[in-house]
């Protein structure tokens, strides 16, 4: 019988069922300081141990300044978070990424570089952005702290199998346009319920092209339209940015597990419960203009009015919305004056976004009285960027150029924004007070966000030339980056 | 250990809303806890308190009338967003025991389950009617789960769908892991004996960057 990729990973790891439930075992547990203490607390109450801490990793982001790592942590909570995670790391024996690890960074843009997430696997994480992992073939779900806890004692879960729907993506992006405006429309056309209950899995031409990272990128806000989770069938691409990876398997294993990963493809004829085609050639650059990532539009057109809605309870959600976000019925969005850009975040702060960051802002200025800030995913990002002298056409181009964290994204950190404050993020979620009480985000690509920091107002990156690879003054490019980064944008 | 869910008796509260994400049940700065006990007084904190955490008038759940409402009647998609446990805690810390929705997030939804906080599902016409309801003045419903129905004042009753797992686990209160070691630690050894070395993390070397 045709299957798809999930169904076969999905099967591979089933140990057992029970009504409309699966127990699967449990290949990967990553686990952060925010989520995690009270799963620990509940081992520690039941004299339970971690069953398998060689599978399971930890890693402090949510919380964690991106400021200078020498000063202290100011914030005593998230001190304190980051002091019990790393004191439960050692009680139960498991690998900590701590604040001051070089592998440090956000948990979904850590597993995938250091190989600890890889085709065929498992994958579990307490934070619903953990579908970003399906990018490289794995099937990863977002759990709750119970799960968490239930993961650490038995290395198993409890799964109700989601349905299954295609996405698929034909065309070819116009320039400027990206696998960040791709998804933003998709959720904009679903809803933020579409995909509830179902398993995104992204195929066609324009995903096939995409490089891992741009795949990461629509799989991780696929929770956004409600999926469980998502996936994209794995492909040399895939191979390429794991092959050397620290924690990827080496020498005959990494033979043995290529042998495996090419039976991971949706086989023709594999049936999906729901289907929804996006022709990517017809998209402009994406933004949202309200408080949820289905209240989107293109960058180009005006936001909503609510008179337009017949019903009234929509048309109350609009109202809202508008009167949250400071906006009038039926304005512009482009022009829309901004005080904060922010790039970062497990959508979009691989080296691949910031070199097509550096391309537009290169020889470029950051508006006057906008506070232009680059938080990159994780502190790998950073030192590759740093080799490549990145920071140079950033700092030059008056971005602050910071440390590794989920930062403005879920403001748990000291990067906010002011109660009113509008700021253009190339994170999530733009729901109400999420980076901050008071907070107006608008979610875009790395690109719409750049040439907004440039106007200092909601822009159009159609306006901006890119510099091209050679002319970005690349420092010292490693066979890895050459590979996975500078190749798919037409480089290297 | 969640406590068993059987019946639940109370007063329903309406929240017209639709995507209420858990940003909005509990905000993110209440996540720097160490502990699950006491984060009703968080839950909808910025629908409730202002910035310098004084209440603001008018919020539903604060209003004299639904002040110990045990249930809630939402809208679509409640629950969306962020994996955060905290929640769920936050609204059984509150005294919520039950809400009604068209739709859940699926992440919120198992959070719920595995706490023993009910969630039902209905068709969207009977929540936009139950909201209605509760919102015209007093509403006390009278939820059996082991029959799956909704008692309403009058005598009129509505039927709920629970998965059999989800009824069971309410029903009994079991702890989880327990259960699962006792039932299948076999099935565990047995994966993890033919675990290909390939899904097992190797030992990490520094490469170059």
């Amino acid at each position: 019988m045709a299957k798809s990729v999930l169904e076969k990973i999905w099967e591979d790891h089933t140990l057992a069922k029970r009504g409309d439930e699966y127990l699967l075992y449990v290949d990967r547990h990553l686990t952060h300081e925010v989520t995690s203490p009270i799963a620990f607390e509940g081992l520690r109450a039941r004299g339970r141990r971690v069953r398998r801490p060689d599978l399971t990793f930890a890693l402090m982001d949510h919380n964690v300044p991106t400021s200078d790592r020498t000063l202290p942590v100011r914030d005593e909570n998230s001190r304190e978070q980051m002091r019990t995670l790393a004191k439960n790391a050692r009680e139960f024996s498991i690998t900590v990424f701590d604040y001051f690890s070089p592998w440090q960074g956000i948990v979904h843009v850590v597993g995938p570089e250091l190989g600890l997430t890889v085709p065929g696997i498992t994958i579990v994480c307490g934070d619903s952005h953990t579908s970003t992992h399906g990018a490289l073939g794995a099937l990863a779900f977002g759990i709750g702290t119970s799960e968490g806890e239930h993961v650490f004692a038995t290395q198993t879960v409890w799964m109700r199998r989601p349905k299954q729907m295609e996405v698929r993506m034909e065309g070819r992006f116009k320039s400027h346009t990206s696998a960040k405006d791709a998804i933003l429309y998709v959720i904009r056309e679903l809803g933020t319920g579409g995909m509830i209950g179902h398993a995104a899995e992204f195929r066609g031409e324009a995903v096939k092209n995409m490089s891992v990272e741009e795949r990461m990128t629509i799989c991780n806000m696929a929770i956004e339209g409600g999926a469980r989770t998502a996936i994209v069938e794995p492909d040399d691409k895939v191979y390429s940015y794991l092959e050397g990876a620290p924690y990827a398997p080496s020498g005959e294993d990494w033979t043995e597990a290529r042998k495996y990963w090419e039976t991971l493809k949706t086989d023709d004829g594999a049936r999906f419960d729901k289907s929804y085609k996006l022709d990517v050639s017809r998209l402009e650059p994406q933004i949202t203009w309200g408080t949820n990532p289905a209240m989107c539009i293109g960058v180009s057109e005006t936001v909503p009015e609510p008179r337009q809605f017949g019903d009234s309870s929509q048309r109350r959600i609009v109202e809202r919305a508008l009167e949250y976000m400071g906006l009038s019925p039926g304005q512009r969005i482009e022009g829309t004056p901004i005080d904060v850009v922010f790039i970062g975040s497990c959508t979009n702060a691989r080296l691949s976004d910031l070199v097509m960051v550096a391309r537009l802002v290169k020889g470029r200025r950051v508006a006057q009285g906008v506070r232009a800030m680059i938080v990159p995913g994780s502190m790998l990002v950073k030192r590759r960027a740093e080799r490549m002298g990145l920071h140079r056409v950033f700092i030059e181009a008056g971005f602050e150029w910071r440390n590794s964290g989920c930062s403005m994204c879920i403001a748990m950190n000291e990067d906010r924004l002011g109660p009113g404050e509008r700021g253009v993020l190339t994170s999530n979620r733009n729901f109400e007070n999420r980076a901050g009480p008071g907070s107006r985000v608008h979610l875009a690509s790395p690109l719409t966000a750049a040439a907004s920091a440039l106007e200092g107002k909601i822009a159009d990156p159609r306006r901006y030339s890119l510099a091209g690879l050679d002319e970005l003054g690349l420092e010292w490019v490693s066979p890895w980056i050459e590979r996975n980064i500078l190749k798919p944008l037409g480089g290297g | 250990m969640p406590e068993p869910v059987r019946r639940i008796v109370g007063k329903a509260a309406p929240l017209e809303m639709d995507d209420v994400d858990t940003d909005q049940i509990i905000p993110a700065q209440f996540l720097k806890v160490l502990s699950r006990k006491g984060l009703g007084k968080y839950l909808f904190y910025r629908w409730r308190f202002d910035e310098d955490g004084r209440p603001k008038q008018g919020f539903i759940l604060d209003q004299e009338e639904y002040r110990d409402a045990v249930i809630l009647v939402a809208g679509r998609n409640f629950g969306i967003g962020s994996s955060r446990e905290n929640a769920v805690w936050a609204l059984m810390d509150f005294g919520i025991k039950c809400v009604i929705a068209s739709s859940f997030g699926d992440i919120f939804y198992g959070n719920s389950v595995k706490n023993g906080l009910l969630c039902i599902k209905l068709d969207e016409e009977s929540v936009k009617r139950l909201r209605g309801m509760a919102a015209r003045g007093e509403l006390t419903l009278d939820i059996d789960v082991e029959s799956e129905t909704i008692k309403l004042p009058g005598g009129e009753t509505m039927s709920f769908r629970l998965e059999p797992n989800v009824k069971k686990r309410l029903l009994e209160g079991l702890d989880e892991i327990e259960e699962t070691l006792r039932g299948y630690e076999a099935k565990i050894r047995e994966y993890e004996a033919k675990m290909r070395p390939f899904k097992i993390p190797s030992k990490a070397v520094m490469p170059i960057e």
